[in-house]
């Protein structure tokens, strides 16, 4: 909580929001749910991170950095087990504890309300998530995989554009 | 934290975390049950709501298709469509009826070949939460007698096999999944190599020789020899060749849908599927053993022993399936008493 404060004092033209009561661990549980659940009956939907676009977007409201990392890793860790046995836990984990920081720390430097900046930042937070989840498969995992794909760069832009609606809505959340 | 400045916590607290999932990352590399209570509890937390989802939209289609769909067309529409969905309707189910007739003449054929063989209808319920894997979910678990490496077809063909079991689900790896491999021989030539996956929506077929004759469009079914599959089940059809160093480089189009599953059948056993030699009608296709040329004349060549270090080399995470079928077709095998395009899942529906 201290750290809330401070960083009200620091940068005093940026706000810090809190949300109602259950509405992060509501989101939290919804957007695993949702992941785990539509692709069943739309393929297309596994292009979208939800549970990465919570991260974010709790991430650079809340602009607290060790709030938005915890919050990353239960996200990630929930995530990986959700992901059958091929995903050891902490693959998600390690690259949406960095995530989680990392809005965080810009949240509390940059006003991040614009939707274009919201767009922005997701397609760059989005980039280093799949890269974060690469280099651990590469270093960690000794598992290869591909830096780039068109289809990496389509679920980019697809979770931007959701990111946009989706955090317009989760303003809603917000306390007053 | 005594002593550390508040500004630096959180770098201090983002360390400590990612180095603790990185050390829970090495443990499950050392050890293959690490972290499973987690994934139990997880899992068992999120199925619920998932069985409920899936019943609720299951309701929310049919109403939807039975009443919401219709609510806005204007009457004369209406009665127009509904007469002409009538007819449809007809034609469908004739061609339908026309349909399964054909897949349970297979199906039957299939079951008089593997009468000791139980299966079980599933339901997917979910799918893998990321895009680092290709599994579902089943709403069957070990109370239903499902078990690890157990595996799991569709009428249209091979989709993968059982891998982790809970106590009322349990989670398939498909054969999409760059982890997953099943052992498979070309439809035409009988020429033998595993298909895996590669993450992506198509199959890999690594081992095949350039000398050996292989077109696109031939199709690619199970060869039995990983002891999981009985022989003859469609894998797919092959999509795309290119020659490589030391072997061709085939890829190949799932013929089951394993982007739109609803439903699908466990295989209920782990022991390897007998073959049936007394199917009336079934022609004698070659078998590798007895096929005359390289493959027959050279069981002990290069090629399969290349395929076997290759399969070693993940063998913990991957199915005995890439074992077994990575080895030189040694016992001679029956000639295949399931037609090639047998629909064995739908003799038996999911409840």
């Amino acid at each position: 909580m201290n750290d809330t404060f401070d960083i009200r004092n620091m940068e005093s033209h940026i706000e810090v929001h809190k949300f109602r009561g259950g509405a992060i661990v509501g989101a939290t549980l919804l957007a695993l749910m949702f992941q785990a659940f539509v692709p069943v009956y739309f393929a297309k939907a596994a292009m979208i991170d939800l549970p990465l676009l919570i991260t974010i977007y709790f991430g650079l409201s809340r602009r607290n950095p060790s709030t938005g990392l915890l919050l990353g890793m239960i996200i990630g860790l929930l995530q990986d087990s959700l992901s059958g046995p091929t995903v050891p836990l902490g693959l998600y984990g390690i690259a949406k504890t960095v995530i989680g920081y990392l809005a965080s720390s810009i949240g509390a430097r940059l006003d991040t309300e614009h939707p274009a900046a919201r767009f922005a930042l997701t397609i760059i937070f989005f980039g280093l998530h799949q890269g974060i989840v690469l280099l651990t498969r590469r270093i960690l995992l000794a598992q290869s995989s591909v830096w780039f794909t068109m289809h990496l760069a389509a679920a980019a832009v697809v979770n931007a554009i959701v990111a946009v609606f989706l955090f317009a809505l989760l303003d809603h959340f917000r306390k007053s | 934290m005594p002593g550390i400045p508040s500004r630096h916590k959180s770098i201090f607290l983002l360390a400590g975390v990612v180095l603790l999932q990185v050390l829970l990352l090495a443990l499950q590399i050392k050890r293959d049950s690490e972290g499973r209570l987690i994934r139990v509890w997880t899992v068992g937390a999120f199925s619920p709501f998932e069985r409920a989802g899936n019943h609720g939209i299951g309701h929310l289609r049919e109403t939807w298709r039975h009443y919401f769909a219709l609510q806005n067309t204007s009457r004369e529409n209406e009665q127009l469509r509904r007469e002409n969905d009538e007819l449809k309707m007809q034609v469908n189910q004739l061609q339908s009826k026309a349909n399964e007739a054909d897949r349970l003449a297979l199906l039957l054929n299939f079951h008089k070949s593997h009468e000791n063989v139980p299966m079980l209808g599933a339901r997917v319920i979910a799918t893998s939460a990321g895009t680092a894997s290709a599994t579902i979910m089943l709403d069957r678990g070990s109370k239903d007698h499902i078990k690890k490496n157990m595996g799991v077809i569709t009428p249209e063909g091979v989709v993968g096999k059982i891998v982790e079991v809970y106590d009322n689900t349990s989670e398939v790896l498909l054969l999409t999944d760059k982890d997953s491999g099943v052992g498979a021989m070309l439809g035409n030539s009988r020429v033998q190599s595993p298909v895996g996956g590669a993450g992506e929506p198509l199959l890999v077929m690594k081992y095949v020789a350039n000398d050996d004759v292989v077109n696109v469009g031939e199709r690619v079914v199970t060869s039995g020899m990983d002891k999981i599959f009985p022989r003859d089940l469609p894998i797919g059809t092959i999509t795309d060749i290119k020659p490589g160093n030391p072997f061709k480089s085939i890829r190949i189009r799932p013929s089951a849908n394993l982007e739109r599953l609803e439903e699908v059948i466990v295989l209920l056993t782990l022991t390897p599927l007998q073959m049936n030699q007394e199917t009336e009608g079934a022609k004698p296709s070659a078998s590798v053993a007895t096929k005359p040329g390289p493959e027959a004349a050279k069981p002990e060549t290069a090629k399969p022993q290349t395929v076997k270090s290759e399969t070693a080399k993940s063998e913990t995470a991957k199915s005995p399936a890439s074992g077994p079928a990575a080895k030189p077709a040694s016992a001679p095998l029956a000639p295949a008493p399931v037609p090639a395009s047998s629909n064995a899942a739908s003799a038996v529906k999911p409840e």
